[in-house]
């Protein structure tokens, strides 16, 4: 583990405490109220017991055979985070803070969300010891996420659409912080990555920590050894910081964080705050942050709603800063290829934002070669995603169909542009790599050529 | 250049603002208003219209994309300053256009980042050039300030910190250490915006801070009406009114309208300074 943060919570450069007056004392009081709980055994004992009664712990660590062959024989171990209680690692983190909201007598939690993969975790621990719950979501999430919207209401939380700005990820933080400073006697903020002003970095990494001590000595059972690399997704970088802790202390060991590219770098709308921005103040601490030449906060993009978010951790800027951090992409063309490679190879279906990790891995696992090892950290399960994947995977057919348009013929025929869905064909969309059965179609696949207009079924797909 | 920009001493003129208002048996009144909200024109009319109107210190909001600090008010004029390009240079133009035709003091305001991608020296220059007296960052509490406090005081611009209800005797002190020109108590424990009422025990804070504070007192936060804004002169070095302002001048109207608008609200606040 770490030495850091400083006494003043910062890594390095990065970190810090850029809030409005009103919330430094409750800064105080969550940093000593952390710092005791720690040292609390009762406290470890009641979060270790809930993680693994609870939330599942500790999730396996498993080998990923069929890619490691596909890759050229590297070996692929993957934490299996997706396997956590409510489907991803966000309910480490929650389940935790709301043990210390508790333990500090805050009546209320509170908690932005993304793809609201934290707001269901936060509103699940909230259930669990009764306490209400309000979660901010971007207006935009709010109707792109519709069915974890209804997953939080179930649980009992309110969700609350913030229509300011974005309206996504970093809007919702900004009206959860300004709820905060409204409610903030009563009530606790439960951040869900390692961002915000301090002690939040520092405490959610620590929460999430766990991954890394589990993957630590899982690796050296089935393997012997430590990996070559460590690769997690990052967004903000909870998952990331998470897994990356257990093998920090390890020089031989590269830590690998993937951003998301979104349409590519080059475009301008992705989430690689890391990569592409430069170090400013969002959200409380200062870190590298995607920003406009003038200082203004600009516009994440990604396909993943997890990683759509213009700031990233403290810790992982100063990482960065040191070397100790390497760097890779993944654009949403590359995150949907995966999130299917992983679904056909290994049965797995990954969210969108631990695609990202996978298609980096893909890529990293060819260059290590058959002495390789490689930890990959899934860090949740694809379920929340596969309406936007339909739709994404859809998209994207379409658009390489494109320059093909349709059979002459019938463009002729009419003399105009064939309507909307004319030049469709029955729907498949197959990853690069691996090789499966011949006409077989998953059932999403299958009620998405459904809805289209049925096309000729004699004329075979191009093959690649 | 430094040691030209900060002469006359500039502490001298916001404490002889304070020191004037005092012998009027007033509280000195505090006019926000953010640069570029509609555009940049009205909002440099509309702070000439707050001094004429006798506001005694401005203070111009430089408008940010995230401002964690403010109420929907104020977010909309950020919004709406940022849709029209509203800069920095933009929020130092109005300063300079108001120091050009008026001695009333000035204040810049407005979050750290875009501040920092400026460049904190630069930042600290132009606003000395610019005639700015003060500048405020919500986002900025004195330890981290410790970079940008070695700028303002090479050319003489005071940086103001904010105390809370919530802030403890200790963090209070440590305000008052660092604290120059004056302090900014926030009213309520929360964002900036109209409050129906303020808190009971408000009076009774301010009394205390003020009677262990260096330096002037000011108080802001959801003060909206005359009558509030008279409560609280009686116990205060400053009032500030902000988001009553801004609504103010995003109703309805042509420019000429609006600024009217603006100056009558600012004449009936200046009359209710009086204690």
């Amino acid at each position: 583990m770490t030495t850091l943060p400083d006494g003043r919570g910062r890594f390095g450069d990065y970190g810090g405490r850029f809030v409005p007056e009103t919330l430094i004392p409750a800064l105080d009081e969550l940093e000593a109220a952390w710092h005791t709980a720690r040292a609390d055994e009762v406290f470890q004992r009641e979060l270790e017991d809930l993680l693994r009664r609870f939330a599942g712990r500790p999730t396996p660590l498993g080998e990923a055979r069929r890619m490691s062959a596909d890759v050229g024989g590297c070996r692929v171990v993957l934490k299996r985070e997706d396997l956590c209680h409510t489907g991803a690692h966000k309910i480490n983190n929650t389940l935790g803070q709301v043990l210390l909201a508790r333990r500090m007598g805050k009546k209320r939690i509170i908690a932005e969300t993304g793809a609201g993969q934290h707001g269901v975790a936060t509103a699940t621990a909230a259930a669990l010891f009764g306490l209400p719950c309000d979660v901010f979501m971007g207006a935009l999430d709010v109707e792109r996420q519709a069915l974890n919207v209804f997953r939080m209401q179930l649980l009992g939380a309110r969700v609350i659409p913030v229509s300011a700005g974005s309206r996504t990820l970093k809007d919702a933080m900004n009206e959860a912080i300004r709820d905060w400073v409204t409610n903030v006697r009563d009530t606790y903020y439960i951040i869900g990555s390692v961002a915000g002003p301090h002690p939040y970095p520092a405490l959610v990494r620590d929460f999430q920590a766990v991954i890394g001590s589990e993957a630590r000595a899982q690796v050296q059972e089935v393997a012997g050894r430590f990996p070559d690399a460590v690769v997690a997704c990052v967004g903000g970088g909870s998952n990331a910081m998470g897994v990356f802790s257990g093998f920090i202390s390890e020089p031989g060991v590269k830590l690998v964080g993937v951003e998301a590219a979104g349409l590519g770098l080059a475009t301008g709308k992705h989430g690689a705050a890391l990569a592409k921005g430069r170090p400013g103040v969002l959200h409380g601490s200062r870190s590298y942050v995607l920003q406009t030449d003038k200082g203004q906060i600009a516009e994440a993009h990604s396909i993943s709603a997890g990683l759509d978010y213009p700031g990233v951790g403290p810790e992982l800027s100063y990482l960065k800063d040191e070397g100790r951090l390497t760097l890779m992409q993944a654009t949403d063309a590359e995150a949907l290829e995966a999130f299917q490679y992983l679904a056909r190879l290994e049965g797995i279906i990954p969210a969108l934002e631990s695609a990202h990790a996978i298609a980096a891995a893909r890529k990293l696992a060819r260059e290590l070669g058959p002495s390789g090892l490689l930890l990959v950290n899934v860090s949740g399960r694809g379920d929340k995603d596969m309406d936007q994947a339909r739709k994404a995977l859809d998209a994207l057919e379409d658009a390489k169909r494109k320059p093909r348009r349709a059979p002459p013929h019938r463009a002729t025929e009419r003399g105009k542009p064939p309507p909307s869905g004319a030049s469709d064909h029955r729907r498949e969309v197959r990853p690069a790599g691996p090789k499966r059965a011949a006409g077989s179609s998953s059932p999403s696949r299958k009620a998405s050529a459904a809805r289209k207009r049925p096309a000729p079924r004699s004329t075979p797909r191009r093959s690649r | 250049m430094t040691e030209a920009l900060a002469a006359p001493s500039v502490e001298d003129r916001l404490a002889s603002m304070f020191a004037a208002a005092r012998d009027r048996k007033e509280a000195a009144l505090i006019a926000y208003l953010m640069a570029g909200d509609p555009d940049l024109a009205t909002s440099k009319l509309a702070a000439v219209a707050c001094a004429q109107a006798g506001a005694d210190l401005i203070e111009i909001g430089m408008p940010f994309s995230d401002p964690i600090a403010d109420g929907p008010t104020i977010q909309r004029a950020a919004e709406r300053a940022l849709a029209v390009g509203t800069t920095i240079a933009d929020a130092l133009a109005v300063a300079a256009h108001v120091r050009a035709r008026s001695s009333v003091r000035l204040a810049l305001m407005g979050y750290v980042n875009p501040v920092l991608s400026y460049g904190l020296e630069r930042f600290f220059q132009d606003a000395a050039r610019a005639g700015v007296n003060a500048v405020i960052i919500p986002d900025l509490p004195p330890e981290e300030a410790d970079e940008l406090r070695s700028f303002a005081d090479a050319v003489g611009v005071k940086t103001v910190f904010l105390l809370a209800p919530t802030s403890t005797a200790a963090r209070r002190q440590a305000a008052m250490q660092v604290a120059t020109g004056f302090l900014y108590f926030v009213s309520v424990t929360g964002v900036t915006g109209a409050r129906k009422a303020l808190p009971e025990d408000l009076p009774e804070q301010l009394t205390a801070v003020r009677a262990a504070s260096p330096v002037p007192v000011v108080v802001g936060f959801g003060v909206s009406t005359a009558a509030q804004a008279h409560e609280l002169a009686q116990v205060a070095d400053g009032v500030v009114v902000g988001s009553a302002i801004v609504s103010r001048l995003a109703e309805e109207g042509s420019r000429a309208a609006r600024v009217e608008r603006v100056k009558r609200f600012v004449k009936g606040l200046k009359r209710a300074m009086k204690r």
